[in-house]
């Protein structure tokens, strides 16, 4: 191991490799942070990926359903306007947030150099979290669901995600707040962007949507405005500052230029929060709120061009490194993923297109290429390069890493390949009158069917993270004795040169 | 400490102005809205629902309906909505002052449901259609919804609302395929959904 500089330097500088810890700060004073961060955070991977599991089982289901809509009708909780949500919430509330969350905490304790605040507070949260989540599906399939997309679960439920999510903060507050060197670095303001923007989004929709709701088509606008601002300022932004926290450190190089992050931040923050009409473009609301969607969208490119310019050229010479780095791959993909999920999503804003794209299953792969190809596969990369900090024992096989990474790549491009044009398709022939609505339908079945087997895929790669993850932990309960930071605890996935 | 306050002062107005913006705005400009008296028909506008409907709007959804149907007819010009049969008009805020919560629907799996109640009004057709989409509709993809019937036997005669099932779909001898109440809430509900009524603003 490199003895620590102590040196304050600033990320963007840093050109530490990526195991010999952060600039400035002490083997020791690292470990004390980790150790930390162990029990909530390991919590939160692991439920989270147990969430994905779950998700992933109703996701094939669903998608069977669509194209097979004989199977399993006998019972309501197993039909498609259930299984549909308990999928969506265990996916992104389950897996995503806790993921996300889990990402977060270890970042602004890491980066602010302080270890969490009582960590038994986080733990509870997560413990808390998973309760609601538990609670909140069997409600879903109970046939309990508020209808409105996003926030499907119970309005009992939300209080419990909200303290749980504010425990969850409390822990992290004395790190979100020091800032041991004189600037932040630009992960850290997109994660405290994000913990800021999460609560006072989430609050704001379950109050005017299921506490006290808001009379008519206005209930369509705070439920988009929630929808997309959920995955603007919350997703993104956690995604964001976990690329540009993993992707400097894993390669040893600073972040290509700090006014492109300004720009990308700040435009991020100023035009993010004002997405989400363009889902009710033709609806009854106000036409201007459309268009204030589509000019925000436009403007939002500043941002994703910014961004992926800077990601971009901070690899650029280093991409040689995808051969040995597998958490890598997993970041790239994902950084490639968000510009070009944001050029879709703001082509798809326009009318011109969503005359055609609305009300069709684009929609649903629009979802999953900014949920699942940049952020998810951004936390995959994410929990890849910190539970071996946190567990002190390296991932068992880094075949299984890489396998992990191609299953996942190659069931995204089919799942992206087949519905973005089965969607297009459709649309076309929605907005033709004189082909009959059964024959639409019916055009649509291939594409289903492709979608479902792309589901298997991921369905194989998700099952390859989940049993790696378990082999992990096993491993560490059986030589528990394993002091929690020996050198071993640094090595980071990398393959032995033999990658396919 | 400047750096940072700034820092907090720029997150909280950005995200302060998306709120007023499309949070409060449309507040503004649609929470006053009122249901209107039509001039032709003396008729309140949107109407209120009957009790039956009202629950079988819950039934609706319960069972997410809302995820392959939407409940909005876009503005002719803009996709094909009118030209399907799917509304005379295009739907506007007033139409959904009573809905809680309202189901705009963001698919269109199956066919917009604004006007379903004008589209079929055969309530026997609609239990058919629930019962057994794909003989209803050949080629439908979308789910039956067999538990919200029961299979019973039936008495001397057949019972009113029993389903006319073909032999393929028959339950066994001596029995009877009827509708529970759920089942008959939501097929009220489907007969209740018209936005046609002429309001000044949706010409
Ligand atoms: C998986 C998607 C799906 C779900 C869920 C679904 N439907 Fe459908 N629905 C369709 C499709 C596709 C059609 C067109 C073919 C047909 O008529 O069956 C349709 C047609 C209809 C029609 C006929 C509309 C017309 O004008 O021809 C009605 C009424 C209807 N559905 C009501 C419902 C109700 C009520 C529910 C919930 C209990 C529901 N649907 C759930 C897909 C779905």
């Amino acid at each position: 191991m490199k003895p620590a500089s102590t040196q304050p330097c600033p990320e963007w500088q840093a050109p530490s490799p990526a195991d010999a810890g952060d600039p400035g700060c002490s083997p020791a004073s690292l470990a004390a942070i980790d150790a930390s961060c162990r029990k909530p955070i390991l919590l939160l991977f692991g439920a989270g990926v147990v969430w994905l599991m779950i998700g992933t089982v109703l996701a094939l289901l669903a998608s069977w359903k669509l194209h097979e809509p004989a199977l399993l009708t006998d019972h309501a909780w197993l039909t498609f306007g259930r299984i549909r949500p308990a999928h969506t919430h265990a996916v992104v509330y389950g897996f995503a947030f806790q993921a996300a969350m889990g990402v977060t905490l270890w970042l602004v304790s890491r980066l602010g150099r302080t270890p969490l605040w009582h960590p038994g507070i986080a733990t509870c949260g997560a413990l808390f979290w998973n309760l609601g989540m538990v609670i909140g599906t069997a409600a879903l399939l109970g046939g309990e669901s508020t209808g409105i997309e996003w926030l499907e679960f119970p309005r009992y439920v939300s209080p419990i995600l909200f303290a749980s999510y504010a425990l969850m903060g409390i822990a992290g507050m004395p790190a979100l707040g020091s800032r041991p060197q004189r600037r932040w670095f630009v992960s850290q303001w997109y994660l405290l962007a994000a913990v800021f923007w999460f609560p006072w989004l989430y609050s704001t929709a379950n109050i005017l949507l299921l506490f006290e709701p808001v009379r008519g088509a206005a209930q369509a606008t705070v439920n988009w405005w929630y929808g997309s601002n959920l995955l603007a300022l919350w997703f993104t932004p956690v995604g964001l500052g976990a690329l540009y926290y993993f992707v400097p450190k894993r390669i040893g190089q600073p972040v290509h230029s700090h006014a492109l992050a300004v720009i990308g931040f700040g435009s991020l923050a100023l035009w993010g929060g004002w997405g989400g009409m363009q889902h009710l473009v033709g609806g009854p609301i106000p036409a201007w709120l459309v268009t204030v969607s589509i000019a925000a969208g436009l403007m939002l490119m500043t941002s994703v061009a910014a961004n992926a310019v800077n990601l971009h050229q901070t690899m650029a010479g280093h991409f040689h490194r995808l051969r040995q780095d597998l958490a890598l791959r997993f970041m790239v993909f994902g950084g490639m993923s968000f510009a070009l999920a944001g050029l879709c999503g703001m082509l798809m804003a326009l009318r011109s297109i969503s005359e055609i794209t609305h009300f069709t299953h684009l929609t649903i792969a629009h979802a999953h290429h900014g949920l699942y190809a940049f952020f998810s596969m951004v936390m995959f990369g994410s929990i890849y390069s910190i539970a071996p900090r946190l567990t002190g024992c390296p991932w068992p096989s880094p075949r299984l890493i890489s396998l992990h990474f191609w299953t996942a790549a190659v069931g995204l491009l089919l799942y992206l390949g087949v519905l973005i044009p089965g969607g297009i398709a459709q649309g076309l022939a929605m907005n033709s009158p004189d082909i009959p609505f059964l024959e639409v339908v019916r055009g649509t079945i291939p594409y289903l069917r492709l979608r479902t087997a792309a589901g298997f895929v991921l369905a194989a790669s998700h099952t390859v993270f989940f049993v790696h993850l378990a082999w992990m932990t096993a491993s560490r309960v059986r030589d528990r004795d394993r002091p929690l930071h020996d050198a071993t605890a640094h090595a980071i996935p990398i393959s032995g040169g033999s990658a396919p | 400490m400047k750096g940072r306050r700034l820092f907090f002062a720029g997150i909280l107005i950005a995200f302060a102005g998306s709120w007023f913006g499309l949070v409060y705005a449309p507040q503004i400009q649609l929470g006053r809205l009122e249901a209107v008296e039509i001039a032709e028909t003396g008729e309140f506008h949107p109407p209120a629902l009957p009790g039956s409907a009202r629950r079988g709007r819950e039934v609706y959804r319960a069972h997410g309906c809302f995820y392959c149907h939407s409940q909005q007819v876009r503005p002719p010009g803009f996709g094909a909505d009118s030209a399907r049969n799917w509304g005379p008009r295009r739907t506007v805020a007033r139409d959904y002052l009573r809905d809680q919560p309202v189901l705009l629907g963001t698919m269109r799996t199956g066919p917009d449901l604004a006007n379903a109640g004008l589209r079929q009004t055969n309530a026997a057709w609609h239990l058919l259609h629930l019962y057994s989409p794909a003989l209803a509709s050949p080629g439908s993809i979308m789910p039956p919804f067999r538990f919200l019937f029961e299979t019973r036997k039936a008495g001397a005669g057949r019972s009113a609302g029993a389903l006319d099932l073909p032999a393929e779909l028959a339950p066994p001898a001596g029995c009877e395929v009827i509708p529970k109440p759920a089942a008959r809430d939501l097929v009220d509900y489907l007969l209740n959904l018209k936005a046609a009524a002429p309001l000044p603003e949706a010409r």
